[in-house]
């Protein structure tokens, strides 16, 4: 059950592609614009660099949640998901993956030519794919519960924001932490421990409390 | 079987005190003007909607938990749930009862067999309708919910609708429906919402 509703979850990203791409062009850009405003000074870059992913890719992992459950709540999917014998918290798992697969997957791969882009040396890229990886990961999940909370709420998609960008600053501090360690040549496991934390804490929660959120909004 | 279901949206009671029940074999007519509540009452009894007070069985097994409720029930709401850019058969197959199951078959069965292939976007108003009746013929759930099923149906549609109803019910199905239209449904009891 749970597969073949994850095969048409992405079927259908990949049908309506225009989601997934506005997501990752809106990373580019985003990350395209700070040399704009800081200046194209390239020591400075490779310094910011991997923060400026970081906040881009934050940024961009919002977008497509407006539609996460909203396009499945106003054709009536969101009914047919919960009456499938899934358990709410494992529709909320479902969209989550999903959101991974669609979005996070492909920022962290978009992330590589915007790395060179600023001219981020090997070393503190590697840790920042390494901290990106599950930080993708724990986004899908609080974006999932936030998501799940605004279904059916008017302006839902201004919520969403002020929702996920507060929760997600911890995962942005270790990420950069992280990063900026790497480049420096310091001691780079502490904050990536961290960041598995995190989403060793948000995997069993956010679901559970989006699960909670869709049953309330019938 | 439900009863002493009452229901407050948007700070209204809708429903109060409404019993009612359906056996095997049988069919439950609602009936009621507009805003008496009778989308409400099947999404309460499809466990979509929390009841404020009453209860709802189908067995003997009350409603608790919603995975387990909906192995007995199908619900066709007023939305589709059909996404444009999948195929009928794409729509349909993640709703089939056992993974793998053909869908054709089921849409044979409202005389969709030919746009099995075809993107729902393309379909007219009655097809999509027709779309989302095949969808119970994949479910193996014995309580159906309809709500106003014969939208945009034409006559042979309506005529397909009706042998579908029949045949579930001759196989110890149950059918709750709400409709405005008359629609053959021999021998059902009907409940009348006031509002």
């Amino acid at each position: 059950m749970f597969g073949e509703l994850l095969r048409r979850e992405l079927r259908l990203g990949l049908r309506h592609a225009a989601d997934s791409v506005a997501a990752l062009l809106f990373f580019a850009v985003v990350a395209a614009l700070f040399p704009l405003g800081v200046g194209p000074e390239p020591k400075l870059l490779a310094r910011i660099g991997p923060g400026v992913i970081w906040v881009a890719a934050l940024l961009a992992a919002i977008l497509p949640l407006d539609r996460l459950f909203g396009a499945d709540a106003e054709d009536g999917t969101l009914d047919l998901l919960l009456l499938s014998g899934l358990p709410p918290a494992g529709v909320a798992i479902l969209k989550a993956c999903a959101h991974w697969l669609l979005t996070g997957l492909p920022l962290l791969l978009a992330s590589g030519p915007v790395a060179i882009m600023f001219g981020v040396a090997p070393a503190p890229f590697r840790v920042l794919l390494l901290g990106l990886l599950p930080g993708t990961l724990v986004l899908s999940l609080l974006g999932t519960a936030a998501a799940a909370l605004v279904v059916g709420a008017r302006r839902g998609g201004v919520l969403l924001p002020l929702l996920v960008l507060p929760l997600a600053t911890p995962v942005l501090i270790m990420g950069t932490l992280a990063a900026e360690a790497a480049r420096t040549a310091a001691p780079d496991a502490a904050p990536l421990l961290v960041l598995g934390a995190l989403l060793a804490l948000c995997a069993p929660f956010c679901p559970i409390a989006a699960g909670a959120a869709l049953r309330q909004s019938g | 079987m439900f009863e002493g279901i009452a229901a407050v949206r948007a700070e209204r009671l809708v429903l109060a005190g409404i019993g009612g029940g359906v056996g095997r074999g049988g069919a439950l007519l609602l009936r009621g003007a507009n805003g008496t509540g009778k989308s409400t009452l099947l999404r309460i009894l499809a466990g979509l909607l929390r009841p404020d007070a009453g209860r709802v069985a189908w067995d003997g097994e009350a409603l608790e938990d919603l995975p387990s409720w909906s192995r007995h029930v199908a619900y066709v709401g007023h939305l589709d749930a059909l996404k444009p850019g999948l195929t009928v058969a794409e729509n349909l197959r993640p709703w089939s009862h056992e993974a793998g199951h053909a869908v054709e078959p089921a849409l044979a069965v409202m005389g969709l067999e030919p746009l099995v292939a075809v993107p729902a976007r393309f379909l007219s108003a009655g097809q999509r309708r027709r779309a989302v009746l095949a969808r119970l013929v994949l479910s193996a759930a014995p309580l159906w919910l309809l709500d106003e099923p014969t939208n945009a149906l034409d006559a042979a549609s309506l005529a397909r609708l009706e042998a579908l109803l029949a045949a579930h019910r001759d196989a110890g199905g149950a059918v709750v429906a709400a409709t405005h239209q008359d629609f053959v449904l021999p021998g059902a009891a009907t409940l009348e919402l006031a509002g």
